[in-house]
């Protein structure tokens, strides 16, 4: 046994209203910068969709994550001798308009137009190229709350082996929020495939990231990871990615997506795992097994052994005191109401998921649906979300797992609803589900107070033992992009690694041949 | 010192300092400038065909000339390679793969001109590099028919000179005198393809020092502690 802890979030679904602040807060902290426009670390999608970028889900498009080969995993882009075979132009590696072309508008135009009949428009304009677009196709979010055709959203994979035209009607429609971020998973397919190893897990936290200096742009990662959060910073020509918000989490703050959300639907806290164990676990035969897999890969931070081992591998005591509070633990192995996203990919992902419940409430109302003998309660066969699509999502397809834990949920609900309106403590909606009093009010607590101590329980990084001088390096160099830092005059530099020292985003790019279309002129289009 | 004597006895020194010195100071400094800058993100479909055949192609074309130009004479003929055996195949593989890297060269070009996202964000140093490259490659090319001239001769006294020259370079004992009778068409590739190598550390070819070869070697996760350990 070799214990590791792992910085990991649930999200409750049940909670999430989509109204993106996570995307955007996550955004301007962190991708605000000329070619990441099209990138978001973080991003809600509406599902069913195909998401951001197009498809991101179907591997076998995209060949991301790892499958088995010949009962040993491997990378599905292949094995290490065809990744380095495919440097030259890697195959699997989505383009711009997979994502988005990113854009923004002439608002320049607003404000120098001359005195006219009919309004100023600020028409769009790419930022890649700073050309016109004359009519803008896709978008980060294209499909906010069912936006488009079924037929479009209909392509979502975990529709595959549903049949799904159904849910094309009107009446039988359904949808949810997804928001996604890098998964900071135990088994990462990135760090798997980085030719040049700058990609790395960190062994006291298990956050992912990206070595800036020795990223040489192989590109491989991008393609390698299922989830699609890796991206490739066009300007710098290197990889970037979630970073957890490392310098918040050091500190015992939650991540900024986290501490954004408006719906509380986030948690962040530690799980212990055994590193030994990792392989073995992430090759069970049956994608179905995955899920179980990574709960046995889990460690109970109360049990003595662990303790014990913990010690030895140089755990802290107060991360082991995180790691019992942790209400990631709670969710995920005491209440099994939170699961992995797409175990199959096998990565072993660190963000988990509380699915939706989704009762049809107008239905109930006029009494059209069954409901629990309360009569305002529904059960889990009226919900309008169909079981076998949140387990595709989430267990590889196996329902009994997710109907347990929406059980479970209903149950707290019909245990509350009796207790504050009928003033009685009715247990036998509980042992249906196999949950004590003790724990249905814990879950109440954590899941529908959710109070911000409990949702975060993030332990110190202790850098006072990592450095002589702790409080030396207040005010030193922080975060900072190249070699800007240190270098005696930024501007000039004899190996230039900005394309422009503007950072204007609407600097006007001149082509050859020249096409007037790049220009802008003032007060076009009025 | 005239012209010539610069060229071939001063200048190859010039070059190959830079290339050595600029690719360390580089490495040192400036590694967040170091990377293959990929523009696949923006185009995919010109890069998958050219990219491939150029690389393919100058692999083979630099591993041909080093070959070909620093192993001793002696060696050769060792090894039972006839003089004549040898510029055969030098011309045989030089317009096989020169071919090869052409097209994929031109297709880069192309892609690199013409597409207006991939022509956006290039640097002036990736459409220069990229133009010299060609026209060395071009003018490479072109020492094909005179190779062929001289094949056809049976004289294999101008390749054997300019490898003799090369490894007087090499040597430290600079000889431009080896190249007096050599054709002006290799002294114009010679001149373009040295100066590829003066170049370099100022372009985007310094991703060719990092050919990640260990991925073949390590183990497929990494993982790194903040903690040093206490000496």
């Amino acid at each position: 046994m070799k214990v590791r802890a792992n910085f990991s979030l649930v999200m409750n679904l049940d909670k999430c209203i989509g109204c993106h602040t996570c995307s955007v807060t996550c955004k301007n902290v962190w991708t605000n910068r000329k070619g990441m426009e099209y990138v978001w670390f973080n991003n809600v999608e509406t599902k069913p969709g195909i998401g951001y970028p197009k498809n991101w889900e179907d591997q076998e498009k995209w060949n991301g994550g790892w499958e088995l080969s010949k009962g040993k995993l491997q990378l599905k882009l292949g094995n290490k001798r065809s990744i380095l075979a495919n440097i030259f132009s890697n195959p699997n590696m989505p383009t711009i308009d997979d994502y988005y072309e990113p854009f923004t508008y002439d608002y320049a135009v607003l404000q120098n137009s001359p005195l006219v009949e009919a309004t100023p428009t600020a028409r769009p304009r790419s930022l890649i190229d700073g050309q016109r677009m004359e009519k803008i196709e896709w978008g980060p979010n294209w499909e906010d709350d069912l936006g488009g055709k079924f037929k479009h959203r209909g392509e979502d994979v975990n529709f595959s082996n549903m049949e799904k035209q159904i849910y094309g009607e009107f009446e039988q429609t359904f949808m949810m929020y997804l928001p996604r971020m890098c998964n900071h998973c135990i088994n990462p397919a990135c760090v798997a495939s980085c030719p040049s190893g700058s990609l790395y897990k960190r062994e006291e936290d298990g956050i992912v990231l990206v070595d800036q200096d020795k990223c040489r742009s192989w590109r491989m990662c991008i393609s390698a990871c299922p989830y699609k959060k890796m991206f490739y910073n066009w300007e710098s020509g290197k990889a970037e990615k979630c970073t957890a918000c490392y310098p918040r989490v050091e500190s015992g703050l939650p991540t900024v997506c986290s501490e954004s959300c408006v719906g509380r639907i986030r948690y962040n806290g530690l799980m212990l795992y055994d590193a030994d164990r990792i392989e073995e676990l992430a090759s069970v035969p049956d994608d179905q097994d995955l899920y179980q897999a990574q709960l046995d890969l889990f460690l109970d931070p109360s049990d003595p052994e662990v303790i014990k081992q913990a010690k030895i591998d140089g755990i802290p005591e107060s991360w082991m005191e995180a790691a019992r509070q942790s209400p990631i633990y709670k969710l995920v192995v005491e209440w099994k109401v939170a699961f992995p996203l797409h175990p199959e990919f096998r990565t072993l992902p660190m963000v988990w998921y509380v699915p939706p419940l989704s009762p049809v409430q107008s239905q109930i109302d006029q009494g059209n649906l069954a409901t629990k003998p309360d009569g305002v309660i529904p059960s889990i066969e009226t919900m309008r979300l169909p079981m076998q699509y949140l387990a595709n999502m989430f267990t590889a397809g196996k329902e009994e797992p997710i109907v347990l834990a929406l059980k479970r949920m209903i149950a707290m609900r019909s245990f509350f609803r009796s207790l504050n309106v009928e003033q009685k403590t009715d247990l036998s909606v509980l042992e249906e589900v196999g949950l004590t009093e003790d724990q249905v009010r814990e879950m109440y607590r954590y899941m529908a107070i959710a109070n911000y101590e409990d949702r975060y329980v993030i332990p110190t990084s202790h850098e006072e033992l990592r450095q002589q001088d702790f409080l030396g390096f207040q005010g030193q160099n922080g975060f900072e992009f190249g070699n800007d830092g240190c270098s005696i005059s930024p501007n000039a530099s004899l190996f230039p690694d900005k394309r422009t020292k503007s950072t204007d985003n609407l600097q006007v790019v001149e082509f050859f041949p020249y096409t007037p279309a790049a220009k802008i002129s003032e007060g076009e289009g009025v | 010192m005239n012209l010539i004597n610069f060229l071939f006895g001063v200048y190859p020194y010039i070059a190959l300092t830079t290339f050595l010195l600029g690719s360390l100071i580089r490495f040192d400094r400036e590694q967040y400038s170091w990377k293959a800058d990929s523009s696949q993100l923006f185009e995919k479909e010109l890069l998958q065909k050219g990219s491939i055949l150029f690389h393919i192609g100058i692999i083979a074309l630099f591993f041909g000339h080093l070959v070909g130009l620093i192993t001793p004479h002696q060696w050769f003929l060792n090894w039972g390679i006839s003089d004549m055996m040898h510029q055969t195949i030098a011309i045989c593989l030089g317009a096989a793969f020169g071919s090869i890297c052409m097209m994929g060269g031109v297709i880069l070009w192309k892609r690199r001109m013409y597409n207006p996202r991939v022509r956006a964000n290039s640097r002036f140093m990736d459409i220069f590099i990229l133009d010299w490259i060609l026209v060395t490659l071009g003018i490479g090319l072109l020492t094909i028919p005179v190779s062929i001239y001289h094949a056809v001769n049976g004289d294999a006294s101008i390749m054997i000179n300019l490898s003799e020259w090369a490894q007087a370079i090499l040597a430290l004992n600079p000889s431009p005198h080896f190249l007096d009778e050599v054709d002006f068409i290799y002294k114009a590739h010679l001149f373009f393809g040295m100066s590829v190598f003066l170049l370099f550390p100022f372009t985007r070819l310094v991703h060719v020092w990092s050919m990640p070869l260990a991925y073949m070697f390590r183990p497929y996760q990494i993982v790194r502690t903040k903690f040093v350990k206490q000496r």
